[in-house]
Formats: structure tokens, sequence, C-alpha cells
């Protein structure tokens, strides 16, 4: 069993929980993520480490109310246990001299972003950090990444907050005004990052991108992470989930994330029904 | 004396046609008296050949003496001997190429129900059984066992019954392996294995969920930090194989392992009591002709789908699954589409799988492994409705623990290399077994390993 040792609302459908899980604090780094269940009944589901804390042995997930398992997940509370935590799992993000980034996060993503911007501001690289929201409501974790950027731009799709406008807006008016980076990391909706990928494919500016697939041992068992990246296929738990923006075939990715959707709703439903 | 019958006593079994409508056992045990008269029928020979056919080496006609007489229990202990999973064994043994065949009663007639037997006695023991394990008295000494699936609880079992102190890691959230992940609910019930590995724990074994070895810990730190003076890899083929082919990556196409433990482990028949959804379709094609193969099409069919087909490149003839499954998928109504080759999955414009093409095969000359090889007939393509494709042509070893172990060898195929059948690994102090060894094979082999692992490993710590 793993407690909950602290729970944070960040807005009325994200939330953010502290899980004590000392065997993973130790060992995580960002871009791994974890599997969690909620109890006997419960899916397995992955979620990417939005931060860990190697003294107090600490594990933090960011989770976004989308469906049966989140919902049931936000109905805890500090101190709450959960039956199974598992990681950390896939490969840690790897940078290599990188001098000038832009860390872009759309919506939830920003949670994933956040722990990339940090690691790559501590060793030392310029951040521009570009965050994107359906509104101003939904903004989080504001603070946290101004603290881990040399600057940083808000956008919001309908104004409410910071500039007006999708992330890949404020990208390319910095492109256009000629600014240069050697690496692009955009986390967040698959067609957020598709659109930027294609954006910065003209450039040849190395995009990564990290991939939250369906799947349910996050070991490379099951094979239900399959993304064709460069022609090929990849298992996002084990060979990913950090994969090169300009190779995924994001039409795919989207396609498959589809594939119990209609599966999940019944469960909604008749969770509703029950409960 | 003993009874001459011919014939084995037959199987009680749910029927066909309902039994492909529910996820309960499909066969239903012997009672006392179904296996004293079965037990009557071994002619307890001075020269046991049956137990030289068990990996394992389960005192067959000891325990089978003891059914005969009505001793229950003793039989258990007798068989608890050699054997630490007894109601799994009797149930997914192949024993038609183990102890039965070498059964002098197989010779004229049907061989002695040894398999049977040995699950009516499990079973007995489940439900009467009186006596508990001896705790060993503790030697001191720390084995890692990493995997519970059946040859790591084989070898956590033996050493424990030495006194060792094991700690059996584990991946998923629940122990068992392929036990509770791959084989069906219809051929193994969970609570059997749940029980046996309660029968471990009571023997002290420690057993550890929700640890990712070559993760959260590497194989050296099990050796350095955490004190264990041996270790044991039990990690399965748990790295599913794809075809290749074009569609592959469409909605509707899994391979086995997902489909399988998506039903038996997250329990997706029983969705959405369990969260844990599956998709199914009216047309489901499963390739493949091993076990997993036959499992996953009489899911499928349980879950209601109308129209399973199996498709294989070889004859029915070559297919590796065991007779006995291949005859109960046929029995629930799985169609054989036999010297058939899969091409392409077909897909509608949403990338949903809508089909199959496949081309007709027929066999030449017998290739590498024996078997004749099958070749593609011309000009033979046709096509198969299909909403859901099932891949289940074989796993290979999980590369976790080799790829953060750097000095253990493997082959070409990331099955681990050891030196005998003692399981000593390339890395002093590790040990190796089952699949991950083998490449994908039986859980009774996987046990074998198990065994003499703990053997060597308990030779390697008394010194």
């Amino acid at each position: 069993m793993f407690q909950i040792v602290r729970k944070e609302v960040l807005n009325p459908s994200v939330s953010l929980i502290e899980v004590a899980a000392p065997y993973i604090a130790k060992k995580a780094e960002p871009g791994q993520f974890i599997i969690l269940r909620i109890d006997e009944a419960g899916e397995r589901v992955p979620f990417t480490i939005a931060d860990f804390d190697r003294d107090k042995g600490t594990v933090t997930v960011i989770f976004q109310i989308v469906g049966h398992t989140t919902e049931r997940l936000n109905q805890l509370n500090q101190g709450d246990f959960l039956l199974d935590f598992v990681g950390p799992l896939g490969k840690a993000s790897h940078f290599e001299d990188v001098k000038k980034v832009a860390v872009i996060g759309g919506g939830l993503g920003t949670a994933i972003a956040y722990p990339q911007a940090k690691k790559l501001h501590s060793m030392g690289a310029a951040v521009t950090m570009i965050q994107g929201f359906r509104n101003q409501d939904a903004v989080i974790l504001q603070k946290e990444c101004e603290a881990v950027s040399d600057r940083l731009f808000l956008m919001t799709d309908d104004g409410t907050g910071g500039e007006k406008g999708f992330v890949t807006d404020c990208l390319k008016k910095l492109l256009d005004a000629g600014e240069t980076f050697d690496l692009v990391v955009a986390i967040g909706p698959l067609i957020m990052m598709k659109a930027v990928s294609e954006l910065t494919r003209p450039y040849g500016i190395k995009t990564i991108v990290s991939m939250n697939p369906i799947m349910i041992d996050g070991t490379g068992m099951c094979g239900g992470c399959r993304v064709t990246v460069g022609g090929e296929t990849k298992f996002a738990c084990v060979d990913g989930p950090d994969f090169d923006g300009h190779l995924v075939d994001f039409d795919q990715a989207i396609r498959r994330s589809g594939m119990f959707r209609k599966e999940e709703h019944r469960c909604r439903m008749e969770g509703m029904a029950n409960g | 004396m003993a009874d001459m019958s011919p014939n084995k006593v037959p199987m009680p079994e749910q029927k066909p046609e309902i039994r492909n409508r529910n996820f309960q056992e499909v066969a239903l045990g012997y009672t006392e008296e179904m296996a004293v008269a079965e037990a009557n029928r071994c002619l307890n020979c001075k020269n046991p050949l049956c137990v030289n056919g068990c990996p394992v080496q389960v005192k067959i006609p000891e325990f089978i003496a003891l059914v005969a007489q009505g001793r229950f229990e003793d039989a258990y202990h007798k068989i608890q001997e050699t054997s630490s999973l007894p109601a799994v064994c009797g149930r997914v043994c192949p024993q038609e190429n183990q102890c039965e065949k070498y059964c002098v009663r197989g010779k004229k007639g049907e061989p002695v129900a040894i398999g049977r037997l040995e699950r009516f006695v499990a079973d007995w023991y489940m439900a009467n059984g009186k006596d508990k394990p001896k705790k060993p008295e503790p030697n001191g000494k720390k084995v890692a066992v990493v995997g519970a699936g059946p040859s790591g609880l084989t070898c956590a079992g033996d050493l424990a019954k030495l006194g060792y102190d094991v700690t059996v890691f584990e991946a998923f959230h629940t122990p068992g392996g392929v036990l509770v992940y791959g084989i069906p609910e219809f051929r193994l019930p969970k609570e059997i294995v749940k029980q046996e590995i309660e029968k471990l724990k009571e023997l002290g074994v420690t057993v550890a969920c929700n640890m990712v070895i070559g993760k959260v810990l590497s194989v050296d730190e099990l050796l350095t930090e955490h004190g264990f003076e041996a270790v044991f890899i039990g990690t399965g083929a748990g790295l599913p194989g794809f075809l290749g082919i074009e569609g592959e990556n469409l909605n509707g196409v899994y391979s086995a392992n997902e489909f399988l433990t998506r039903i038996n482990l997250m329990k997706a028949y029983r969705f959405p009591e369990y969260d844990t959804p599956i998709y199914m379709g009216k047309d489901v094609i499963v390739v493949g002709g091993g076990n997993v193969a036959m499992d996953a099409a009489r899911s499928a069919k349980r879950l209601g789908a109308e129209h399973v087909r199996i498709v294989y490149r070889r004859s029915e003839e070559e297919m590796p699954a065991r007779r006995e499954e291949v005859h109960h998928a046929k029995e629930e109504g799985i169609e054989l589409c036999v010297l058939s080759n899969p091409l392409k999955i077909l897909g509608d414009e949403n990338g949903w799988t809508v089909g199959m093409e496949c081309e007709k095969m027929e066999l030449g000359e017998p290739d590498s492994s024996g078997r004749r090889k099958p070749v593609p007939v011309a000009d033979s393509a046709f096509i198969m409705d299909a909403q859901v494709v099932i891949i289940a042509i074989g796993q290979s070893p999980n590369p976790l623990i080799k790829d953060t172990t750097p000095d253990l060898a493997t082959n070409e195929r990331g099955c681990i290399l050891v030196k005998d059948e003692s399981g000593q690994t390339s890395k002093e102090r590790v040990f190796a077994g089952g699949d991950a060894v083998t490449g994908a094979a039986t859980v009774i082999l996987a046990m074998g390993a198990g065994k003499s692992a703990a053997v060597a490993i308990d030779d390697l710590l008394k010194k």
C-alpha cells in the first residue's frame, strides 16, 4: 500500500498527489513514469512523474479528471492509500549539450514539461517556456515554471490569461523573429505535439515529445502502447516515453488512443448509475 | 490386483455449448470414488518409468498407491516432497508428453490418468487438508528470486524448505506470472494459484509485488546493498512477437499477451465490475497454433464473439498446442483455418480493423524444426472479416534485466545463457531458469529449472 502524503487541487479538473514510495523516489528521473492501481477492481494506469523527493521518499503525479479512474483517484485525499504504485518505468529523458531550449507544455502536459525544464535549467541551458491552457482557470504550475525558466510565455485559447492563441502561435512568432533553439521539448495533447513537430520540422530543430498511450504492464509485456516511430513499431513503455517528434506517426497514435473509448464510456455510465 | 480397464476414468467436464459462454473451469475434477477407481489402474511398477518423465520427479506410483487406499492427505504430502505447485501441474502439465507418455498401461489402451489424480489430490487437500507444512529452521541466509512465475515460485519454495530467507520480487501487482496473466481462469482458476502461493508464504517465503527489478533495483544492488547471497532470475518470456505485416497497429489488433492479461490478470471479462475494458468484435482471428493461441481463441468466444478463427500457416498436425486444447477449442466452436498465412490486416478509414488478407500454403520439405515447411500457393490470396485480430506467435524474454546487468550473458534471442542444469549464469551468485533461459516453453519445465537451481544455490551457499 502506498500512502498519499499530500494532495493539492491545482484547478477544478487537475489535482496533484504526492505519494510515499521511497524505492521509486530513489531512482526516478525526469521523463519516467509510474503505473498505479487504486484498488482491487482498478485499472493499471500510467502517469508521468511530475516530481520526486529522494530525501522524503516521495513521488508526485499530477492528473486531470478525464475518465473513470481519474475521477476515482480524485476522490482520495491526503492520508488515503493506493493499492499499487510501480516504477520508475520507461527511459529517463536524455539531454546533451543543450544551450538554448524551448520547453512547451500544453494543459496537463505542463506537469510533465516542468521536471524537464527543471533539469535543463539545472544543466545550465537557457530555458524558454511556453505554457498553453484553455483559459485562465485551467492554468497550473505557473510559479514553478517561472522559477526554472529564463522567460515564460503563457497562452490561453480564449485570451483570459496571458496572450490569446495556441502554444504554436507563440513558438512561430519567436522563430519568425529569428530566434534559434538547439532543442524543443513539447509535452501535451497528441494534437498539440503534432502541431509543434510540424512547425519545427522545416527549421530542422530537434523536437522531443512524450507519448502517454494506453498500456497495462509498463514493462514491454503487453505491446498495447505500440507507437510507429520512423516507420518502426516501438513500445512507448520501454523504448520511450520520449521520442523524436519528427518521426512519430501522430495520426496513428491519435486513433489508438481511442481504442477503448466506447467501453470507457460504458464504464462511466454504469459507474454513475451504481454510485 | 489392478483394474485392467483399458480406459481412464473419464473426467467430468462442462458441456461445450455451456462452457463457451462462461469462464468457469472446463474440467470439473474427479470425485473420491473416481480417483480411487483410477488409482487402481496403476500397476505400481518396480521400475516406474513415469517418474523419469516428470521434470520435478513426483513420486508417482507412491502417491497413487496412497490414493488407492483412500489416504488422500498422505498422498498430498508425498507429491509435495518434490513439487511446490501440484494443483497447477495437475491442470496445465502436458502429461501426454511426460509422465503418462512412459506409463506401461499406455501400451495397451490409455495410460493411468496421473495428471487428473494429481489434481484431485491437490484439490482434496485444499478443501480438507489439516496438517500445515512445518516452517523450517532458518539458516540465516538470504536469497532473492526475480519473478513470481512457475520457476521462481518453485525455486523459492524449495529454498524455503531448506531454511533460506527467500524474497520473491514480482513486477506485477499479483504473484503467479504466466499462471495469473496468461493461462485463463477456465483452465486454471486464479483462486487455486493464490492458494498455492499462500502455502509458500506459510513456508516463510516473502513476496514483494510492484517491484520491477532492472528499474527500481538492479541485480547488483540486490547482491550488494540488500544482502542477498544469491539471486535466481525467473523472469519468463514476456516480450510479445508481432508479424511485422501491414495493419498491425490498427485499433482492434492485440498481442495475445495484452488480450489475455486484460482478461485474466485485470479481469476485463467482469467489466464494468472491474475497471479494465476490452474491445471485442463479432469476428475474431487469432494468429498462431500454440496453447496461447487456443487460450486466446477460447477466451474470445467466451466474451461473446460469434465467429472465432485460428489462422495457422502449417497444418493441424504441426500445431504446437496440446491435442487436448485443440480438441477443446474445436468442441467450443472455434474454426481452425490452417495452411493460411496472414499477409496484411485491413482497416477502415478511421483506423479500425475490418479484416485480414491471407494466402493459402502447402507443405513442402521438412525445415530445421523437423516439421514440413509451409510454402505459399501462387495467387491464393483471400480475405476474411475480423474486427479483432490477436497475434499469438510466441514470446521472447524481456530485456529489462539483461540491459541493466552488463555482465549477464545472453544469446541473440535475448535468452540468458546458463552453464548447465544448475542454472548458473555468467555472473557469480546469479542463477536463472524457466522461459528466461529457454524461450517460451511449459510451466513444468520452468518448475524443473527452478528446482535444480535451488539445489545448486544450496550447494553454493552451504559451503
